[in-house]
């Protein structure tokens, strides 16, 4: 008995910590974000908002994120099929080759387009002449964005179909489906909901990158800026209340893609 | 539809997983294909239904070369060993699947969709399953469901790998009697992967026993048990003791286990030339008779009622032979005088 009560408090005392830790560390920023952009009230905040710059940064953040995302759910899923469906030389490559930009500094990820088409680039003077611009410009961006958050699709994925094998396509091609109604009638709904979290996943990523974006965008006002770096340049101008007004509203967006992910997942038992 | 297997090899890697399978089945055949795990049936029936290919041989189905046909224009149904239901599909989905994947022009309408999908969970029966989905179901019922699915596109061939594999022992043999009314009734041609020998001798017209990616033997349940073409079909098939021994002087000689030879005229098979040799006793070929502790040449270890007879486990010097003897008045720990009535015999 005496164990029992013990150990009943200790597992207390366990919970009591762990919600301690994630108020202190998670929702505690939250709110301070969110105290911060309304502590002159609501009117600052939303003239902050409403600024041409910062409009133009949610405008480019969620084009950025328009373009990205399904070019990734795509390639995540081409990549994820690739790997679990089939044997080939290169594979372990190809897999390592996925988790790069999760082991990879963000700085990097930026610094490799400017290497490769900036104007000292590899491809840059050819690019020049064309007049095509890459590097500082919303190609650049996009690629950047690509470039992070790619794992995202591919890593929920492949666990996944890695599990369910390939036995029910097999099932289909034997009553005579062909590729495309296999993948649209048997793959896709078996790993839907698998999808739709590494989808938002990937989307609340695109939104919030800071390190790669920071590198290729040159910080051109109204143009080159997306959310996460407009709020940064108004944070060093101490311009707080519209730094965090924008803040705030990047981690609403956050916050509404993890509620969806969250009610997808529920729905979805899991699978 | 007739089936003709020619020559047929498949290598994974280093290991040879078939070798120059020859195998024939006619059409409306029940033909079973046994053996130990690794011994190649499953890539055998997987290449016949075209999700595996061969490195070499030739597949005929129907009179028509398989090479370069793909799984989908086979026709071929096919019940996976764990049946492969899809998950987020009700019942009727699952059946009507292959029906509705159709080309348009060849496409049946709706309603009879859905009355051929009705018609088959009845003759399946299980009419009142097809609003559930397959995790609502019992193992015994997704098994029908695999079935009735492989069944709905109405092929001519039924592969099954391990049909009854993870079923549990009574609905298993309510399931084969089932199977194989089903067969006849559909006039199929059906090849089943097996490693049940009960099975396979229950079930089909010729069983197949693989060995190592050949084929030891094919013939019909009777003959494979009786007249094993070697060594590993007789220890395979029948739980026989095996035995080693010498052939010579027209006899065969156990020594040095003290038991009795036994002359040519008795045995089941035997190879033409003296030499040592391999001897494979079944359970119900042996006999015992009390004896005194000096004439005795085993111990009866244990024994229980079989059926009328005495199923025993007999000391035989180290060794402990399984026997199915008479009933009669031996007892657990009683010395006896034990003898082979006869003996399959294959070169050592």
């Amino acid at each position: 008995m005496h164990g029992g009560r013990s150990s009943l408090a200790g597992t207390l005392l366990l919970r009591g910590l762990a919600v301690l830790v994630l108020v202190l560390f998670l929702g505690l920023p939250l709110l301070a974000v969110l105290a911060e952009a309304l502590r002159r009230g609501a009117g600052p905040a939303l003239a902050a908002l409403a600024d041409p710059d910062a409009l133009a940064s949610i405008r480019l953040t969620l084009l950025v994120a328009a373009i990205t995302v399904p070019v990734n759910t795509v390639g995540g899923l081409a990549a994820a099929w690739c790997i679990t469906r089939f044997r080939f030389p290169g594979r372990a490559l190809l897999l390592a080759l996925i988790e790069l930009p999760f082991s990879v500094s963000p700085v990097i990820s930026g610094l490799v387009w400017v290497l490769l088409f900036g104007s000292a680039g590899w491809f840059g003077p050819w690019l020049e002449e064309r007049g095509l611009q890459i590097v500082f410009a919303l190609p650049g961006l996009v690629l950047a964005t690509l470039f992070v958050t790619f794992p995202f699709v591919a890593r929920t994925l492949i666990p996944l179909m890695q599990e369910q094998g390939a036995t029910a396509e097999e099932a289909a091609a034997t009553l005579g489906a062909s590729g495309w109604q296999s993948f649209f009638r048997v793959t896709l709904p078996q790993i839907r909901w698998a999808l739709l979290s590494g989808v938002l996943l990937c989307n609340a990523r695109a939104m919030g990158e800071f390190g790669a974006v920071s590198v290729v965008s040159g910080h051109i006002r109204g143009e080159t800026n997306t959310m996460p770096l407009h709020i940064e340049i108004l944070y060093n101008e101490y311009q707080f209340v519209g730094a965090f007004a924008v803040a705030a509203l990047l981690a609403l967006l956050a916050l509404v893609t993890l509620a969806a992910k969250m009610v997808l997942e529920r729905r979805g038992g899991g699978a | 539809m007739s089936v003709i297997i020619r020559g047929l090899s498949r290598r994974f890697g280093s290991a040879q997983a078939l070798q120059d399978i020859e195998l024939s089945v006619r059409a409306g055949e029940f033909v079973a294909l046994l053996g130990p795990s690794g011994s190649g049936k499953t890539t055998l029936l997987r290449i016949l239904a075209g999700l595996d290919f061969a490195d070499g041989g030739t597949v005929q189905i129907g009179g028509v070369p398989m090479e370069g046909v793909p799984a989908r224009r086979r026709g071929i149904g096919f019940v996976f060993q764990n049946y492969a239901l899809f998950r987020h599909m009700t019942v009727f989905e699952n059946v009507a699947f292959g029906l509705r994947v159709r080309p348009r022009a060849s496409r049946p309408p709706e309603a009879e969709i859905a009355a051929r999908v009705r018609r088959l969970l009845e003759r399946m029966g299980i009419p009142e399953l097809e609003r559930r989905l397959p995790e609502q179901i019992s193992g015994g019922q997704r098994q029908r469901v695999a079935l009735a699915r492989a069944l709905a596109i109405e092929p001519p061939l039924l592969l099954l790998d391990e049909p009854f594999g993870a079923l549990d022992a009574a609905v298993r043999h309510g399931l084969r009697r089932w199977l194989r009314e089903l067969h006849n009734e559909m006039s199929l041609t059906s090849l089943f992967v097996t490693h049940d020998q009960e099975e396979a001798m229950a079930l089909a017209d010729r069983v197949a026993v693989l060995q190592a990616g050949r084929i030891a033997q094919i013939d019909t349940p009777e003959m494979v048990l009786e007249r094993p073409a070697n060594a590993f079909v007789a220890g395979f098939l029948g739980q026989a003791a095996r035995l080693p021994a010498m052939l010579r002087d027209g006899a065969v000689d156990f020594a040095p286990l003290p038991l009795p030879p036994l002359p040519r005229e008795a045995l089941v098979s035997a190879p033409d030339r003296d030499g040592p040799v391999q001897a494979f006793i079944r359970a119900h070929e042996w006999r015992a008779e009390p004896a005194a502790p000096g004439q005795a040449n085993a111990v009866l270890r244990s024994a229980r009622p079989s059926g009328g007879m005495l199923q025993a486990d007999i000391a035989l010097g180290e060794l402990t032979v399984e026997a199915l003897l008479p009933a009669g008045p031996l007892r657990a720990g009683s010395p006896c005088l034990l003898r082979p009535l006869t003996a399959r015999l294959f070169p050592a």
